[in-house]
Order: structure tokens, then C-alpha cells, then sequence
């Protein structure tokens, strides 16, 4: 069923039959193809004039098209015949004028490159589409052993693929592939790669000591299922969605978005379908009742760079946002790199400009912002995980108790009213409210005016009180305001203030806002929208207390707002008050506090009034008066909204994430040249790249969730490609496609094309089993081979192309730290949760600012967690990670530059992290590591590098270790000094000259090639 | 490729280095003979080795200077304040501002507002034989007008500072890319093995300190290697470059000796060349523990240069900062940028200029004439500006930022002393006459450097990328001598 769906699809066993590229003749006699031997030349050399960028085709001439190439009225290329080729006579041309490429190109062909392109022509000059746009392909073999498959006869073990399709090649090329590494090296390459983390000294004696047919095979699954690997997988996933924990522009202050980082952990630990990954991530929030994981995951689509800077406009913001969103998800996903078509047609790939803009227009659905406000990027939520989860859940009955006892309690009030009126109307005079004006035809209050205060006569404007009011009109915010008052006013628990306000029925304000300082001004409410974007939050606080709609407009209304719920609290001394509005004209009139402690005048009013003779109102306000100034009512509700805070407040220790919300899409144009002042441009909407196919969705506008699902099509030709030939490169240094970032026209031919389709196949096939495919790659002989090449392999394959030998390479930044604390005790491994900060030197973020920052290093656990949960500063990444190439996480990084400087050295060296490792690894040595200085030496070593020292080795770190137990004998301050470096605790019953002197050994091991090197 | 002087430089320099070098020498020497042999692919290049070379093996054209040393001058100081003489604008203080300018312009913080022109708020006057206009607030810079040529067409296309700092470092404001410093490292190689080849440092003081990230010296798709590296003024000037507490110069010494014979021992069994980089690596990291304390020991200066400077060495200040760029061109640092922050003058342009300016005038004056009198001024491009300019309009008593013209100078090898280049039309808004643009610079700055900007290129992600990008770019002949 499914097979029928992959174009040409043939896993069967086929015996005596072959077929793929793998089985030619050697190199140099074999027939050209196109897509291994003519196109990289053509589109590197060729395609920049003669290629798919519609506005530089030179002279009218593709290259990229046979049919144009080879169109017999042009007589560029004449299949079979060079000689009539005019391709032919410009490239061996020597006149200036006429060779090709011309010579301002700086694009010169090399001799053996014109022999190839001559010969290819005399060869029929076939072209092939370009392989990663092709269907895939299977691959079948011959003579494969059931037994291999899982009970799957009939189907060939896509390990055997592995090996066979390698074998068959080497074979073809003579090549002569290195010997299976020994079982020291196979446990160490297997630990670092699926898990990050080299293994103990007790896990490599066991693997060596189990001699059983599956040793390897059980190790394997072991890495496979634990939780390191979701840990190791997040950490290249992290660089390839651009995960940090800042936002990287201008002030790069922090956002929280750690609870996609948890999710990327548990989904590679829980092996989620990579489908599903990539649904979830692109459109979580899309899918039918999303789960909290899956709006999690939707936070994918809003890890770009944002910026809140002042003066930015957010117009070239949102297109800077939408670019960056375009260039990840085809990296992402599609192994396609199209930042190019932002501005101009592709030079090298089918991709158009109104490709570009038509793939980006799929996320024009999303709620975002140009320019944020200050430490906020909405849309965000809460995530708290299963044990806060149960907490709140057994906090929500006991509040819905609370709630159910409203009622009878009510009941009980009302048959004793008649009672309290009885009572409480002989002192109604006594107890009326009193409104204390602070404001009114003037400022009463001794304090600073700022803003407009504009006092307008009775006769010209409305007037409440006195004979002025305050005028207050504007197209958007403006406010005036008191503050620094001389006398300030106590807050009582249950005072209120007041305002009376006048709002212009032909031009009411969009929002009213009143403000309280008590030396700051973070007491607000609102009334009307959310225009007045002080302290604006999704939710509503002390900070934002939304009052929800306008007054009534055309008439006098007081505004009230109690000290408590604008963050008051009993004893709080006011200076201040502010009158804000967004647009309209209002005026504004006496403003103070209420003297509280009374009935308010209406309900005194209506207390006034016969019962029978009262009007419905009159009733209600006298019943909700009297219920709620009843002890048992107030202190019900009181445990209520007790209760309620005090679920809010631990529900807000939960971290927050970015996510993706959809909302009414906005118009997107093709940018010309990218510009985005042009409003000129083709309006688009969302559509998969034209030359890829296109959705048949009818009229419905596709969204991303058909993004999604057209990625995730058993026939697209670039999803399985791209992540399983990822996969590969995790497991051997370099992709079966070298150029795991491009799969495009400039990217790196496979050395085995129709191996890597096979692997994509069995991915789909699998149900895109990612565990399943790492295990499936690792059993192979090719993953299994030593890495030291023979010196033939180095003459005949320095980049490793045919996978004669596995690779060797220094392991990334954070394994570098993980392999340092795990080697010494150090390591604390908690998984997920938010980011961690290891020691930094101080003033590193010193050029920060708005606001400025200082980086305290954590103490305790969060001091020794693995490297992928550092806090990551996109404009400044932790010295240490920078230094092992960690990349900035600004944009899509699918391959790490690897580099080996003297930078790295001293990080070894002297970064307080791994000079409090060593120390701690010396305690270990003298505690656990035997009783003399030679078993103590051996112990550290394989603890290291998991193998005993030779008597080469041996003795440097002997004298070594005697040298500088001489020393730190003599010099026992200098002792102490070392061996104390970091927050660790002291091993103060060990002799201080002893553990310096281990120290200094320890130093030495952590920092061998070896130990921070898999081979 | 065109060997040339240059080339023989580095040959002796490295004579002179390999013969400084103690232990650990012939490692040293077998890695350095074996990477001369390498070629210029970008794939050895990302292998990883300590080379001085660069990876053009020489120069596209025989250069007129060997190293850059770039005042950045953070948060965009304002061209009508400094050196863009502007007396039409005088004229039209407190006036409107014509809005057939300014209409469908960018614009950032006066996004709505009246915009109304504001006249220059210092004087200017001319300085030097050739008598540029220069304002009054540059007491040492104004004597140095005979050695400058003034660009007074800039334009860029970034208006906030973040990204416009990246496009003038990078020629784009996409993250991601190489800084110039990286670039020319990456192309010309370095001149010293004790230091980086490309070195930052920073100060403040005078206005708003806007952030400036170190994506401004990031290497980018450039191996690490070509990254800038920032120096401090307090604490270690280079990131672990102090010895841990407890541990001495000798202790340190037999450790990187016991790693390098260890690691020598593994080389024999697996003939690895990355084991004889890391070796290299660490005895250069051993050596700028070393140099790098020597470099910022500045006890040796005679008390009439740092007169001529005017602060105290190490303080962290702009001059002391112009003090040390003068140690590190010396000392063979191909790369220098200095940043101060302080010019983002919103409000209060007419204090904020004259404050900033004092902070910065002496130092860089100092800087020029020290380099001078050693000679060394023939072989150096100073480049003095900022990312941006600023309005002839108000903001308040201030001025916004503005991309539409600008200034910048430079001075030292190759340069025209004593002229200016370009002009803005009579606001001091639009670059009308010789317009200048980020690109053109970096394209002139290569070329001074004998670098044919079209031809340093890297390949990442199936594209040949270049500083100057796929855009136009010229060298500016008219700037040079």
C-alpha cells in the first residue's frame, strides 16, 4: 500500500539482480551523469548567468534546461557531437572576448572540467532532473538473509543495504575499507554519539567482559533508551530551529521558551514519529483540541530573532521576522536553502521569488508582533508540569467547594435583612460615604503637575463638581498627572478611589485608564481596549486591572477603583494619580478617595424608600449591600479569592513559552528586491514551491497544518532525504549527502544516492522511527570500522566520501563540558526544565543593555547540568561554548563549523568549570581509585578515556604527579587555592599537597585529544 | 597567485617565532610546514590550524596597508555636529522641514511626529593647510586635517542600531555572517602567533550606551579561528588567559608540557593532524598567558605619551583603549576595532556631542600622531564613524537616527589627507553628490588592503559569499593617494 505510493519504489529481493549507480565500472571508464558529474560544474561555474534566475539570463541561454540547451536552433549543445557545440568552442576558447565563463567572473573552468563537459556532449549530453527533486528510489540486492529483517521475510535488512551498497562500491573501486574498531572504541563512539556522555570505567569492563552474541546490539538499545539520548538529540535539533533563550536583537533580553527545549527532549525520548514532530511544531495549535505538548511545540514557529527596541518599525520588523521564518523552515525541513529568493529568482535552485514569499505566506496566521513591548512576547503560556498540574487540580475542588457554599449561605443572609435594616437605618445618616476631592477645580494636594492640565469653564464644557473640569482630547495616548504629593495618603485595607468622567458621545475614547503612585506607578485599571499598552499582560493584574467596557458616554459616571485590586496594600503611602485616555475627548472632574466606611448614597437612598414601594433596582442594591457587608458572606469570600491567588500565584511559578496562535492572516506581497516600503508587489498566498507540485485544497486557504501534512507526503521527494541523511552525519562526521544544509543544485552530490533513498524509504516505511533508524545505522559494518585511515584511504578519500572507514572529530561544545563534569562526579542530571548558568567571567555582559546585566552562576545543582540547558545569549553565547564552535543560534545551523584553536586551550586550561572539575576528579581518584599512586593513575585513566594508560603515558603523569606534590608540599596556600576552586564542597579530610598534585594530573586528562575526541 | 612582499614577511616572521619558540617547537614546526603546503580550500581551511597564512597565500595587488584600525564611534554621532558643515541649515532652525524630503522616508523615533529642522549646534571651523571644515568641538582631531579625507556621502540601509552596526560590520543585516575583521583575517592571515589577529575593545561615557553585540566581530560561517576576540580592561584582558588560582607559571608550564608529550604519543599511533593543531593550539594559548600580560603591562610607556593620550593606561577610557590599538598594530594584530558607545544623542544633541567628543578627540588624535612619529601610520587605515547619522530634524532638542547621508573619515596609507569626498544636499539629509555606500567602503578597505574585494570569497551553503555581497560595490579610487 504504501510502498505503491513511493515513486519506483523496489525493497524486494530481486536475487542475480542489480541495479544503482554502485555498480558500475570504476570511475574513470564508467558512463557521465548528469547529476554526479556535469551539474555541480555547470552550477557553479554556468548557472549564475545561464541558469533559473529569470532576470540575469544571459544571451537567452539556460543550461538548467535540455531543452534549451540542446535546442538544435541554438546549437549550444549538440548531443553527440562536441565539435558543433558551440559550449564546446567558448569553453576551449582563448580569445578574452569569448571563453566561457568570462574572465570578470573569476569563474574559470579547470582542464579536467572541460574534458568532462566535452566528453559528457560526446556522450549524448543526457540530462537528469536534479536528484533531491526526484522521486525517491529504492534499491534492490541480492542474497540477503531473512533472518536480519525481524521476521519480515521477503524484505531486505536495510543494514545489509548499508553494508552491501558500501562493499559493493569499494569493491568496484578497490578500495580497501579499515578493519572493525576495537570494543574500547565501539563503546565510546556509540556512548558520545547517542547519548552526549562517555562511558563510566564499569560500563566499558561490563561491555568488554559480556561475551555474548548481542552484546553490541543490547548496548545499543541501552543508549537508545535512555534519557541522555532525547538530551544529545535536542542539542543538534536546538541548533537547527535556532532554540536560545534571548531574543537576539538590540537589547537580546531573555525570553522564556524553555518548555520547547523539554519538548524536543521527551519528544526524541518518547521516539514520536518524525512526522508528528514535524506536525506538532508547525502547527500544534492547529490541530484538533490541541494537548498543552502541542501548543508547546507550536512555539517552534515563533523562535526567531524578535526586537523591542525603541523607534524600530514594526512594518520592517514583521518582514524581517517573516524572512528569518522562511529561511529556517526550508533548511529545516526541506534541506533547501532559499534566503537567496528573498530578493532575486535563485540563481542555482527552481526556487522563485514568489516561491519564497508564497511559503512564508503560510504564517501569516500568526498573532506576532513587530516591535514588542519591554520583557514580553505575546502570545505566551503557562506550562507547569504534572506535579504542579495535580496541585492546581486539588486546589480547583476546594475552591468549587467554597463556590457551592455561596448559595445556602445567601439563603440563611436573607431571611435575617429585615432585621439589619431595622438596625441599620437609625444610623443611616451617620454612615453615608464621603467622596475627599484631592482633585477638583484645582490640584488640592501639595504635589508636581505634569502633562496638560487644561481647566475648562461650566459654560463651554460639562462640569460634575466646582465650576471647571479637566479637558483631555488626542488621536492616541495622553495623560496628565500628580505625583510626588507632600502629605501622602495611608491606604486603609478597603479604601477606594474615585474619578468622575465625562465621555464625548461623538468621540468617545478607545480607553480610560486611572493610575496610583505610591513612589512607582504600577497600579492600574483600564476600562475599554487594551490600547494603553502600560503594563499591558494577556492576563489582568494589579499592574492591569481591566474593568471591561467604557462608561456610558454623554453623562457623568464615577470610576472606582479599591486599593486591592490595584496592588495597594493597608499602609501604602500615595503620592500620585494619574488620568490617562487613548483618543477621543473626555473631561475629567473631581477626583480623590472615599471615605469607606459607610453605605453609599444610593443604597441609602433606596434603604430610604418603603420596601413595597421600591423599584426592582432599589431592591437589588439594598440586598447586594446588605449581603455583601455581612461578616459570614465577606469572610467566605474572602477564602475564595484567597484560594484563587493563591491557585494564580502557583500556577505563575510555571514557566512560560512562546507559542503560535492563529489569527486573521495579513496580506503579504512579493517584496521586490526585498524591500519592504514597496507595497507594489503581487499579493500571494500560502502555496508549497510551484516546481515541487502544488496543494489541491480547492478553495480553502491552506494553513499550516497543510504545510505540515504536504512535508509529511510518503512522495516528498526532500523531507526523508534531508533528516535521515542528517541522522547519518551524526553517526559518521559527515551526511551520505555532504552537504546536509543543501540539498539544492550547490550542495554536494551523495556518494551513495541510492543508498540514502533506500534509508528515506525505510524512514517513511517505519512509521519515521527515529530510534529505529539510528539503531539500524549504528548495527552496520560500516558504522563499526576504525576511524584511523590507512594511508591509502588518506591518498585515494581524504573527505571520506565512500565510508571506507568511519570519521574522527572533536565532540561539540556541550559534550565537551558534559564529558568533563561526568568524567569527574560532577554532572547532576535532571532533564528539562529551565536554562542554567555555569560559572562566565564577569563583565562578559557588560556591552548589554535595556536593562543592564549581570550574571550571577548558579550555585548547587543547576551549577553542573549538561551543557545543552546553558543559558543561551544569542549576541553573547557563554565564552566556553563559543569557543567549541556552538553556534549563535541566530539562524538555521545544520552542520557545525568544527575548529581546533588556541582559544579552546584555554578554556581547558584555566575556565574555573573544568578546574573544578579536575579537582573534583582528583578527590574521586584518591578516594575510589586504590591504594597507590600506579592504580590511582590507572583508575583516572580509564575513567577518562576508558582504557589503562600505556607505560608511555604512564610515566609523564607520574613525574608530573611527584613534581607537584614537591611543590604544593612547600607551598601549601597555593594547595588550598587549587583545591578550591568552584562551589563544590572542599575535601577537607584528604591531605591538601596530595589532591594539588592529583589535580594537576586530572588537569592533564581532561585535556588530552583523546578525551575530548570520538573516534 | 601573486607572491610578494608581504608573503616573505610572514616567512620571516615566522622564522623569528619558530626561533622564539621553546618546547614544544617541532611539532610546531612540522604543522607550519605542513600547512604551507595545504591549499586554500575552504575544506582545509575548516580543518582547523594555527596558520599565520591567509587563505589568498598573498594579496589580489600589492597593498597599500597591512592592518585596520576602526574607531567605531556606537550609537551614531551626528554628521551636522562634526564634520558635514551645514550653514543653509543654520538658516532654517526651528522651520519646517520641507516634507518632499523627508516623506516616505524610513524613519525611527519621529515616526508621526512634526518634523521641524534644527540648526547646527556647534561651529565649525576651518582646519589645516587644506582648511576642511571641522567642528570646534574637535580640538585634536581639527590639527589632524591634513592627514584625513572626509566622506561626507555615506548612506547605509539599516535605521536601528542592532542591525545597522551588523550591516556596516557584515554587509548585511541578516545574523549570521562574517565581519570584516574576520574577513580580512580569513584572507590576509595574522602577523603575530603571540596574539589574535583580530582584536576588540570597548568604552562608554558621553550618551545612551546602546548594546552592541558581538555578533560584530562574529567569524559567522568563518571557521571560529577568524572571530574577533574582545579584550577587557578589568579582570583577565582575555578570557582564561590567567592561570587558575594556586597554580604558577611553571606548574601551568609542565601541564601544556605533560598534555603535549601525551597527546604527541596518541599522534604516533593515529598520524592525526588534528592532534598537531591542538598541540600548536596549546602552546600558543600557553604563549599569550604570557603575551598578553606583557601586552597590557603598559608601565613601559613614557609618561609624554601618555600625556599625548591623556588618561591612565588600563582605565578602561576610549584613550587608553587608542593607547593599547597603537600596542596591538605593533604587535602584528592585522584587525582592531575600538568601540565607544556614547553618541546616540536623542536629546540634548548639542552637550551630548561636545561631551562624547571630548571623550573620544584626544585619544584618537594621540593615536594618529604616535603612529606617525613610529612610522607606522603609512602602513595602517584608520577608519573614524559611526553606524548611522542623525536628523537635520529635531527630536526635542535632540536628533533621531538617519541613514540617508552621513559622514566618516579616514586617514593613514593610501588615503588623500586633506580633502573630503561626497556631499549631502543643503539639510544635510540626502546623499546627493558621490554617494558612498557601506558596500563601496568595504570594497575600498579591501582594496587598501591589496585584497580585490570580488575575489575573497568562502563557500557556505553552495554559495560563494563575499563582505561585499551580490550587490554593486566600487572601490572609491577618488579616496586614495
Amino acid at each position: 500500500m504504501l510502498r505503491r505510493l513511493i515513486a519506483g519504489l523496489c525493497v524486494l529481493v530481486v536475487p542475480g539482480i542489480v541495479c544503482g549507480a554502485a555498480d558500475g565500472p570504476p570511475d574513470s571508464d564508467r558512463p557521465l551523469r548528469f547529476n554526479r558529474d556535469i551539474r555541480s560544474i555547470l552550477s557553479d561555474k554556468c548557472f549564475a548567468c545561464h541558469g533559473p534566475d529569470a532576470k540575469t539570463v544571459e544571451g537567452g541561454l539556460r543550461l538548467d534546461l535540455a531543452g534549451q540547451a540542446t535546442d538544435s536552433s541554438v546549437g549550444a549543445i549538440v548531443p553527440g557531437k562536441p565539435d558543433e557545440s558551440e559550449v564546446v568552442r567558448r569553453i576551449r576558447s582563448s580569445d578574452p572576448d569569448e571563453v566561457m565563463p568570462p574572465p570578470h567572473s573569476h569563474k574559470e573552468l579547470t582542464e579536467k572540467e572541460r574534458e568532462v563537459i566535452t566528453r559528457w556532449i560526446a556522450q549524448g549530453a543526457s540530462y537528469e532532473k536534479h536528484w533531491a527533486y526526484e522521486p525517491m528510489r529504492g534499491v534492490a540486492m541480492p542474497g540477503v538473509d531473512d533472518a536480519a529483517t525481524g521476521g519480515s521475510p521477503g524484505k531486505v535488512a536495510i543494514t545489509q543495504v548499508i553494508d552491501q551498497t558500501i562493499t559493493k562500491r569499494l569493491a568496484a573501486e578497490n578500495i580497501q575499507p579499515t578493519d572493525q574498531a576495537d570494543a574500547v572504541t565501539l563503546i565510546r563512539r556509540l556512548s558520545l554519539d547517542l547519548t552526549g556522555i562517555p562511558p563510566t570505567a564499569q560500563e566499558v569492563q561490563a561491555f568488554l567482559d559480556d561475551d555474548s552474541e548481542d552484546a553490541y546490539s543490547n548496548l545499543v538499545d541501552r543508549l537508545l533508551n535512555s534519557p541522555r539520548f532525547g538530551e544529545r538529540m535536542a542539542t543538534y535539533w536546538l541548533d537547527l530551529v535556532r532554540y536560545a533563550d534571548t531574543v537576539g536583537y538590540h537589547g537580546d533580553q531573555n525570553v522564556s521558551q524553555s518548555p520547547y527545549r523539554d519538548y524536543v527532549i521527551n519528544a526524541f525520548n518518547q521516539n514520536m514519529p518524525y512526522d508528528q514532530f514535524v506536525r506538532e511544531q508547525l502547527a500544534g495549535d492547529l490541530l484538533p483540541e490541541p494537548t498543552l505538548d502541542q501548543q508547546v511545540a507550536s512555539g517552534y514557529n515563533r523562535l526567531n530573532q524578535t526586537t523591542e527596541e525603541g523607534g524600530s518599525q514594526a512594518k520592517e520588523y514583521l518582514a524581517i521576522y517573516f524572512a528569518d521564518r522562511v529561511r529556517n523552515v526550508s533548511q529545516v525541513f526541506m534541506g533547501a536553502t532559499m534566503g537567496c529568493a528573498q530578493c532575486h529568482d535563485h540563481k542555482y535552485d527552481p526556487y522563485t521569488t514568489k516561491d519564497f514569499y508564497s511559503l512564508g505566506a503560510f504564517f501569516a496566521d500568526l498573532d506576532e508582533r513587530g516591535v514588542y513591548g519591554a520583557r514580553s512576547r505575546p502570545p505566551m503560556i503557562r506550562v507547569p508540569d504534572q506535579d504542579l498540574l495535580n496541585q492546581l487540580a486539588a486546589m480547583d475542588q476546594e475552591i468549587a467547594k467554597l463556590k457551592e457554599s455561596i448559595g445556602p449561605l445567601r439563603e440563611k443572609l436573607i431571611a435575617n435583612q429585615d432585621q439589619w435594616e431595622t438596625s441599620a437605618i437609625k444610623d443611616i445618616d451617620k454612615r453615608t460615604e464621603v467622596e475627599k476631592a484631592w482633585v477638583d477645580d484645582e490640584l488640592v494636594l501639595d504635589a508636581n503637575k505634569s502633562g496638560e492640565w487644561k481647566f475648562v469653564e461650566k459654560s463651554k464644557a460639562p462640569v460634575h463638581s466646582g465650576e471647571k473640569s479637566r479637558q483631555q482630547q488626542s488621536d492616541g495616548l495622553v495623560q496628565h498627572f500628580f505625583d510626588g504629593a507632600k502629605q501622602p495618603f495611608t491606604v486603609a485595607s478597603d479604601t477606594r478611589f474615585y474619578a468622575w468622567v465625562h465621555l464625548d458621545p461623538k468621540n468617545p475614547p478607545r480607553a480610560i485608564m486611572l493610575q496610583f503612585n505610591d513612589g512607582d506607578w504600577p497600579h492600574r485599571k483600564i476600562w475599554g481596549s487594551d490600547d494603553i499598552a502600560y503594563g499591558l499582560q494577556e492576563k489582568s493584574y494589579a499592574g492591569y486591572q481591566r474593568a471591561g467596557q467604557l462608561p456610558e458616554t454623554d453623562r457623568w459616571v464615577r470610576l472606582e477603583a479599591t486599593a486591592k485590586e490595584v496592588g495597594l496594600a493597608e499602609g501604602a503611602k500615595l503620592q500620585g494619580m494619574a488620568f490617562t485616555q487613548f483618543g477621543g475627548l473626555v473631561h475629567w472632574d473631581d477626583s480623590g478617595v472615599i471615605d469607606s466606611d459607610g453605605i453609599p448614597a444610593d443604597v441609602a437612598a433606596a434603604m430610604q424608600v418603603p420596601k413595597t414601594d421600591r423599584t426592582q433596582p432599589q431592591q437589588q442594591s439594598v440586598r447586594q449591600y446588605y449581603l455583601a457587608q455581612a461578616d459570614e458572606m465577606n469572610s467566605l469570600n474572602q477564602s475564595i479569592s484567597d484560594k484563587q491567588a493563591a491557585r494564580e500565584k502557583l500556577f505563575e511559578s510555571a514557566p512560560e513559552t512562546v507559542v503560535s496562535k492563529s489569527v486573521q492572516p495579513r496580506t503579504i506581497r512579493v517584496l521586490a528586491r526585498g524591500n519592504w516600503m514597496d507595497d507594489s508587489g503581487e499579493i500571494v498566498g500560502p502555496a508549497v514551491p510551484s516546481f515541487l507540485g502544488e496543494l489541491d485544497l480547492g478553495e480553502r486557504r491552506p494553513t499550516r497544518l497543510d504545510l505540515a501534512e504536504w512535508l509529511c507526503r510518503e512522495d516528498n521527494p526532500l523531507t526523508a532525504r534531508t533528516m535521515v541523511n542528517r541522522l547519518w552525519s551524526l553517526l559518521f562526521g559527515r551526511g551520505i549527502c555532504a552537504s546536509v544544509d543543501d540539498f539544492g543544485g550547490q550542495g554536494t552530490y551523495p556518494s551513495y544516492p541510492e543508498l540514502l533513498d533506500a534509508l528515506a524509504i525505510e524512514f517513511i516505511e517505519s512509521g519515521w522511527d527515529i530510534k529505529k533508524m539510528m539503531h539500524t545505522i549504528v548495527m552496520s559494518q560500516a558504522y563499526q570500522r576504525s576511524s584511523t585511515p590507512t594511508a591509502e584511504l588518506k591518498e585515494r578519500d581524504p573527505y571520506n566520501d565512500l565510508f571506507a572507514r568511519q570519521g574522527r572529530f572533536t565532540v561539540d561544545a556541550e559534550v565537551v563540558r558534559d564529558g568533563a563534569l561526568s568524567i569527574s562526579g560532577l554532572l547532576v542530571e535532571n532533564v528539562g526544565g529551565p536554562s542554567v548558568h555555569p560559572y562566565q567571567p564577569p563583565g562578559y555582559y557588560a556591552q548589554l543593555n535595556f536593562p543592564r546585566r549581570t550574571y550571577a552562576a548558579d550555585s548547587g545543582q543547576n551549577q553542573y547540568r549538561r551543557g545543552l540547558y546553558t543559558h543561551w545569549q544569542r549576541t553573547f553565547l557563554h565564552p566556553m561554548l563559543k569557543a567549541f564552535d556552538a553556534p549563535s543560534r541566530e539562524e538555521c545551523t545544520a552542520k557545525r563549523a568544527r575548529s581546533n584553536t588556541p582559544l579552546q586551550a584555554l578554556v581547558l586550561l584555566n575556565d574555573p568549570t573544568f578546574v573544578e572539575a579536575a579537582r573534583v576528579f582528583a578527590e574521586r581518584i584518591m578516594r575510589e581509585g586504590g591504594d597507590n599512586d600506579d592504580q590511582r593513575l590507572d583508575w583516572a585513566y580509564r575513567n577518562a578515556v576508558s582504557r589503562s594508560p600505556d607505560d608511555s603515558v604512564r610515566q609523564p603523569l607520574l613525574d608530573l604527579y611527584h613534581q607537584h606534590l614537591t611543590h604544593y608540599q612547600a607551598n601549601e596556600d597555593d594547595a588550598k587555592q587549587l583545591i578550591a576552586h568552584g562551589g563544590a564542597a572542599v575535601a577537607k579530610d584528604l591531605d591538601a599537597a596530595q589532591l594539588a598534585a592529583w589535580t594537576s594530573v586530572a588537569r592533564v586528562i581532561l585535556n588530552l585529544h583523546e578525551t575530548i575526541t570520538r573516534y | 597567485m601573486n607572491p610578494n612582499s608581504n608573503q616573505l614577511g610572514r616567512l620571516l616572521a615566522r622564522r623569528t617565532f619558530l626561533r622564539r619558540t621553546g618546547i614544544g617547537s617541532v611539532a610546531l614546526a612540522s604543522l607550519l610546514n605542513a600547512d604551507m603546503a595545504r591549499s586554500a580550500s575552504a575544506a582545509s581551511l575548516g580543518g582547523g590550524d594555527v596558520a599565520l597564512q591567509g587563505a589568498l597565500r598573498g594579496t589580489h595587488h600589492p597593498p597599500r596597508v597591512k592592518r585596520v584600525i576602526h574607531l567605531c564611534m556606537a550609537g551614531g554621532p551626528s554628521h551636522l555636529e562634526t564634520f558635514d558643515y551645514k550653514p543653509v541649515l543654520a538658516e532654517m532652525d526651528g522651520k519646517p522641514m520641507p516634507a518632499s524630503i523627508t516623506e516616505g522616508q524610513p524613519i525611527a523615533q519621529l515616526q508621526g511626529k512634526e518634523l521641524k529642522v534644527l540648526g547646527p549646534q556647534h561651529e565649525f571651523v576651518p582646519c589645516g593647510d587644506s582648511g576642511l571644515m571641522i567642528s570646534s568641538v574637535f580640538k585634536h582631531i581639527g590639527g589632524l586635517a591634513d592627514d584625513m579625507c572626509i566622506v561626507k556621502s555615506l548612506h547605509t540601509e539599516q535605521i536601528n542600531h542592532d542591525p545597522a552596526h551588523t550591516f556596516f560590520n557584515t554587509g548585511t543585516a541578516i545574523s549570521g555572517r562574517p565581519s570584516m575583521g574576520s574577513w580580512v583575517l580569513y584572507g590576509l592571515g595574522s602577523e603575530t602567533e603571540d596574539l589574535p589577529g583580530f582584536i576588540v575593545l570597548t568604552s562608554e561615557g558621553g550618551g545612551q550606551s546602546q548594546p552592541i553585540s558581538s555578533r560584530q566581530w562574529h567569524s559567522g560561517f568563518l571557521p571560529s579561528r577568524y572571530q574577533g576576540v574582545q579584550m577587557y580592561a578589568s579582570g583577565n584582558p582575555v578570557h582564561y588567559v590567567g592561570n587558575p588560582d594556586g597554580v604558577g607559571r611553571t606548574q601551568q608550564r609542565e601541564i601544556v608540557d605533560a598534555i603535549a608529550k601525551i597527546n604527541s604519543i596518541r599522534n604516533t599511533e593515529l598520524n592525526d593532524p588534528e592532534i598537531k593543531t591542538r598541540l600548536a593550539g596549546y602552546e600558543m594559548a600557553f604563549r599569550m598567558q604570557t603575551s598578553v600580560p606583557e601586552l597590557t603591562d603598559m608601565s613601559g610607556e613614557s609618561q609624554q605619551v601618555i600625556d599625548k593620550y591623556g588618561c591612565t593606561p588600563g582605565d578602561g577610557s576610549f584613550a587608553s583603549n587608542c593607547l593599547m590599538a597603537r600596542r596591538l598594530a605593533e604587535r602584528g594584530v592585522r584587525f582592531i576595532q575600538l568601540y565607544h558607545r556614547g553618541w546616540d544623542h536623542h536629546g540634548g544633541v548639542k552637550n551630548g556631542v561636545a561631551t562624547t567628543a571630548n571623550l573620544v578627540d584626544q585619544g584618537t588624535a594621540a593615536l594618529i600622531q604616535d603612529l606617525k612619529q613610529r612610522g607606522m601610520l603609512d602602513e595602517t587605515l584608520i577608519v573614524w564613524g559611526g553606524e548611522f547619522g542623525r536628523t537635520p530634524m529635531a527630536q526635542g532638542n535632540g536628533r533621531d537616527h538617519h541613514i540617508k547621508g552621513f559622514s566618516m573619515w579616514m586617514a593613514g596609507g593610501g588615503i588623500r589627507g586633506g580633502t573630503s569626498y561626497g556631499a549631502t544636499d543643503e539639510f544635510g539629509y540626502n546623499a546627493v553628490e558621490n554617494k558612498v555606500h557601506v558596500r563601496d567602503f568595504h570594497a575600498t578597505m579591501l582594496h587598501l588592503l591589496g585584497i580585490d574585494h570580488t575575489r575573497l570569497t568562502f563557500k557556505f551553503q553552495g554559495l560563494d559569499f563575499r563582505l561585499t555581497g551580490v550587490e554593486e560595490a566600487r572601490v572609491v579610487k577618488e579616496l586614495l593617494a
